[in-house]
């Protein structure tokens, strides 16, 4: 059996799998539709953080930064779920601040009355988590023109050009290019969206969060111009999806100077043990 | 089993001696893997990826096991409990990034160790059975990562578990009513993600299983090696140890360099960002893409557009993507030349460094949009990975002419030198 295999039957099984394909790769297909996406879509400008790189550290007076926009701005529309009050610790807040900043964040936990077991809310603890500003999605779409905010707790690792990209869209948004419209006379963005070059489909229902500059008032001094406001938030959001980023660079330096001497010794040992063998 | 001068195990130690009386365990391994296995002196770099491999799978249980103390597999809470893992659990995204980029590494080091075996021959008589055995590990390797890639439940997860699983709808009939049961439900969900968790942690060892037949196998006659020509005398081998495990160990070196400088680097430069995105039922991604070590025969399954011969498209890619693993098995009698090494095989080698080529082409088809000109270039290419295997190599294997081999190991090593007589210390 098997050794008509060779000869007679994988030529055949062969024949049928390349006529399938070749009769598919001859069938006349309809042109790709050349999409107002394909043309007028654009790559995140270049962004550069300070935690970029193998020996990358977060730039922590950004990061502190960047969350007062997060805390001032985007907080009102987005959910930051995975992070805690107390993480801030890690970003030079201390003790005390962090206390404050959940004491007094505009949207409280959710909990219950404890006299009548009603559902209620209560102040935040350090320990809470940052609270979703809506009480559910459904809630979160009624004001949102049927569109959801994303959670930000890992939004730059789950975009497509990450810190860059969330630095470009929020300061991408424009009028529709005069030129878009001659071509696509269709794809006019709706009056509930605005156009933004960097969003995937054109079209975004995020109003612009960064309107004018000087929309907060930073701590430390620093300008607020929009494209900073940006860069800053944008640098916050990297830490919120890798805190753990500086533990991995330092632990990485250390582990790759140490399995470099220890290869070099292992390239020695081999060299060694064949010196009176060729090969 | 072994070469005749193969060294004998003789414990000098007496607890050693005792413990070789009760149970031969260290006698077994001297013989596997010590000196007591001759191998083939000529062995270059590409033998290093067994080795590796197997390693790898290590990696992949290790930091398995650690993680599956931690993860939840419910389909409510397994997005947040990775997170929990990434966050708050002691080097926790080490574990993990050194899980997901492991599995990339086995399969990196896998498909650089099957080549070898396609380049060497190594398939060949009389080590069909490795070669089999070593087509189950892949398959077994596929199943596994595969559902380890649903269990962080993100986007991709989901929905490549979807489309996997929907490859058994292609079935006629009984195809819809298997793809439910297999799922437990009509769509992944909790009781999918479960089973695949279950699986995920029963697989490895099923693998490290078939690896000791595989390597079982091999011992029989022993390895292969970069001529192709079998080991004549003791002149011809090197014991394993220390000689093979020296250059191991600085294989491994060279492979766990690699392996960190991606893990510490850029540990999501293989994976794709919607899976940090909840998985969501709701909403299907853009492009549905599985991971790095699939595009090839993601390729192949899209490649079929059209109805052929009153089977539907999807039914053909669904079965020329499985035949594209499984004519693997059948590999040592489509390929009748008595020629083991590419080296000596003119016409062969030129056609495997085509299929590298093709290969390596339906790995960016497969990573593509399934739109043009990427869909014409796949089907081409698809054909030529089914034309390589089933067609080419039935004809060469006839009519090629090989070149000269040499008469021994040794003969090839040497190039007519002299023999190494000069005992060490006595040498040049
Ligand atoms: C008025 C409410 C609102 C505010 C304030 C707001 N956003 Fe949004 N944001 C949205 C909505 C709604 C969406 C969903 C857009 C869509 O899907 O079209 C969104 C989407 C996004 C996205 C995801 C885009 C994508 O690729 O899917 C990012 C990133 C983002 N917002 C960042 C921010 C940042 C940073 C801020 C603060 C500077 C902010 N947003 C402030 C409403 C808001």
């Amino acid at each position: 059996m098997l050794r008509f295999f060779g000869p007679f039957i994988a030529p055949i099984v062969g024949l049928g799998f390349v006529l399938a394909l070749t009769v598919a790769f001859f069938m006349p297909r309809e042109a790709a539709q050349v999409t107002a996406q394909h043309e007028f879509h654009r790559e995140p400008m270049e962004l550069h953080l300070a935690s970029d790189g193998p020996f990358g550290r977060f730039d922590r007076q950004q990061l502190q930064r960047g969350f007062q926009v997060y805390k001032e701005v985007c907080s009102a529309c987005h959910s930051l779920s995975l992070v805690a009050f107390h993480d801030l610790e890690q970003i030079g807040f201390t003790k005390a601040e962090v206390k404050a900043i959940a004491n007094q964040w505009a949207t409280e936990q959710p909990s219950i009355n404890p006299d009548t077991g009603e559902p209620a809310t209560r102040k935040n603890l350090a320990s809470d988590k940052f609270p979703s500003p809506y009480a559910n999605e459904t809630a979160a779409r009624a004001a949102n023109n049927n569109a959801l905010p994303p959670d930000l707790s890992l939004i730059t690792k789950s975009r497509e050009g990450h810190a860059a990209y969330v630095h470009s869209l929020l300061i991408g948004y424009q009028d529709q290019p005069a030129e878009l419209l001659k071509k696509f006379p269709d794809a006019k963005t709706p009056p509930s969206l605005h156009y933004n070059p960097y969003f995937a489909n054109l079209n975004i229902a995020m109003p612009p969060p960064l309107a004018a500059d000087g929309q907060v008032t930073y701590a430390d001094g620093t300008n607020a111009t929009r494209d900073q406001m940006a860069q800053d938030v944008a640098a916050f959001l990297t830490w919120t999806a890798e805190p753990k980023l500086e533990n991995r660079h330092r632990a990485g330096i250390a582990v790759v100077l140490f399995l470099l001497v220890t290869t070099i010794l292992a390239y020695l040992a081999y060299r060694n043990i064949w010196a009176d063998k060729k090969h | 089993m072994s070469f005749p001068w193969a060294e004998h195990y003789a414990p000098k130690h007496p607890f050693m001696r005792w413990m070789d009386e009760k149970l031969p365990l260290p006698r077994l391994v001297y013989n596997a893997v010590g000196a007591g296995y001759p191998v083939p002196r000529n062995l270059n770099y590409f033998w290093n990826f067994g080795v590796l491999a197997g390693a790898a799978l290590g990696i992949q249980i290790l930091t398995g096991i650690i993680l599956a103390m931690h993860y939840a597999a419910n389909a409510g809470v397994a997005f947040d409990s990775v997170e929990h893992i990434m966050r708050d659990v002691n080097s926790g995204w080490l574990l993990r990034y050194a899980h997901a980029n492991g599995a990339s590494f086995f399969f990196i080091v896998v498909y650089l160790h099957i080549f070898r075996g396609l380049f060497y021959g190594s398939y060949k008589a009389p080590r069909e059975m490795v070669w089999l055995l070593g087509v189950v590990i892949f398959l077994l390797m596929m199943a596994t990562a595969f559902m380890g890639y649903v269990l962080p439940w993100g986007q991709m997860s989901f929905w490549g578990a979807q489309v996997i699983t929907g490859f058994f709808s292609a079935i006629p009939v009984v195809g819809e009513p298997i793809r439910v049961w297999l799922l437990g439900g009509f769509a992944p969900d909790n009781a999918a993600l479960n089973r695949f968790f279950s699986l995920h942690y029963l697989l490895p060892f099923v693998i490290a299983a078939v690896i000791v037949l595989h390597i079982w196998a091999l011992h029989i006659p022993g390895s292969n090696n970069p001529t192709g020509v079998e080991v004549k005398g003791p002149q011809d081998t090197v014991p394993f140890h220390p000689y093979y495990t020296a250059k191991d160990g600085f294989g491994l070196g060279v492979f766990l360099l690699c392996f960190s400088l991606l893990l510490f680097f850029a540990p999501n430069a293989l994976g794709h960002p919607d899976n940090y995105i909840p998985a969501n039922p709701l909403s299907t991604p853009a492009h549905i893409v599985p991971e790095w070590y699939f595009w090839p025969f993601y390729a192949i399954l899209r490649a079929f557009t059209v109805n052929f011969l009153w089977v539907p498209a999807k039914l053909w890619g669904v079965v020329a993507m499985f035949a594209a693993i499984a004519l693997l098995f059948f590999l040592p009698w489509i390929d009748r030349s008595p020629v083991r090494s590419a080296n000596y095989r003119p016409m062969y080698k030129w056609f495997f460094w085509v299929l590298v080529a093709d290969v390596i082409l339906l790995g960016f088809i497969g990573k593509s949009p399934a739109e043009e000109p990427y869909v014409r270039i796949g089907q081409f290419a698809a054909a030529y990975y089914f034309a390589h295997f089933l067609i080419i190599l039935p004809i060469i294997s006839r009519i090629e002419r090989p070149l000269a081999l040499p008469n021994s190991i040794t003969e090839s090593v040497l190039h007519g030198e002299a023999e190494e007589a000069a005992p060490l210390g006595q040498q040049a």
